[in-house]
């Protein structure tokens, strides 16, 4: 006869021990950690350049780069632009986890930094299920995605913590009702912190670049 | 397609399970899977399949239990399943609800065959 083991185990715990660590290795070495979230195509890494282009000379930021083939496009554009980067290949993977984190946060110069900024994979999925142990969960919403994105993808809006609004200077030719989006943002995530901006003209950094400086010198 | 990970952690919950309670075969594992959790059945056991093979876990059957979302309104206290798409309070129209369950993702329990002594 088989018996019965009561086990009552979060499946996610393995993962979830894994990222207090990594939160542990950042705050240890006074950095601020981002888990940069969007869909394919929102503007991420435009984003990130654009960040680092106006942060306070003084803030050292370095980058883990997640993509699912083996193409360093987005790592060579931000060591271009002068900051250390990791390339984390996750082979077909739809998202970074707790793990590759932590095998990125050994390559990365942890004593120089400031600040690190995860580029997760490109998807509204399977990353919102992964703690990677960074302090805040950041998606990037861009204008042409459309307006019903919150109603379509509720998790990953539940566990933000800043959500970015790009491309807002597409507004005039896209109909995006801004308080529709705004209004299923708000169900799942009630006062989230929402910067609404363009990394292609720079409108709207200012706030954003306060607010992370903040964080960063906190650390 | 994160159920290859979450199969994983299954697995490693299983088996570890299995030789703490000196099994020699898991028969059966129970999960609970929130509305909320995205997570595909077929997907993971389709996985399951190819990664338990030659594990004590092998051949095991995973039992979906799923849990429906329950929101509760902070407002006037009214709980509500969530529908199709994500509302208000129905009672009182209030934005400022929280999610009471539907999120758990859980190993309850395994069956498993004790080793002969």
């Amino acid at each position: 006869m088989p018996q019965r083991v009561e086990i009552v185990k979060r499946i996610m715990d393995a993962n979830d021990r894994l990222a207090q660590n990594n939160q542990a290795i950042l705050d240890q070495h006074h950095v601020y950690g981002i888990n940069l979230m969007a869909s394919p195509g929102a503007g991420k890494t435009s984003f990130i350049l654009e960040t680092i282009k106006r942060l306070p000379a003084g803030i050292k930021l370095g980058v883990i780069e997640g993509d699912t083939a083996p193409v360093t496009i987005d790592a060579d554009k931000i060591v271009a632009a002068g900051m250390p980067a990791v390339q984390i290949n996750t082979g077909g993977d739809c998202h970074l986890d707790a793990n590759m984190i932590e095998m990125a946060l050994a390559e990365l110069p942890l004593e120089d930094l400031d600040l690190i900024i995860v580029e997760n994979v490109g998807n509204l999925i399977c990353p919102a299920a992964f703690q990677l142990g960074t302090h805040a969960n950041v998606l990037i919403a861009s204008v042409p995605e459309g307006d019903d994105k919150p109603y379509k993808y509720p998790n990953i809006y539940r566990g933000l913590d800043v959500l970015i609004i790009n491309k807002i200077d597409l507004a005039p030719y896209i109909d995006f009702r801004m308080d529709y989006f705004q209004q299923g943002v708000e169900l799942l995530n009630p006062g989230l912190k929402t910067f609404a901006l363009s990394a292609k003209t720079g409108e709207g950094f200012e706030a954003w670049i306060a607010w992370l400086t903040d964080k960063v010198i906190a650390k | 397609m994160h159920e290859l990970a979450i199969t994983e952690s299954i697995l490693s919950i299983a088996n570890q399970a299995a030789e703490e309670n000196r099994g020699s075969k898991v028969t059966d594992i129970y999960l609970v899977i929130g509305q909320l959790s995205s997570i595909v059945d077929d997907s993971v056991q389709f996985y399951w399949d190819h990664i338990s093979l030659g594990t004590v876990s092998e051949g095991a059957k995973l039992h979906f239990e799923r849990r429906p979302a329950i929101l509760r309104c902070k407002t006037c206290d009214h709980q509500y399943p969530l529908g199709e798409i994500l509302q208000r309070c129905p009672k009182c129209q209030s934005a400022d609800v929280y999610i009471e369950s539907g999120e758990e993702l859980l190993v309850d329990h395994i069956d498993i065959l004790r080793e002969e002594l």
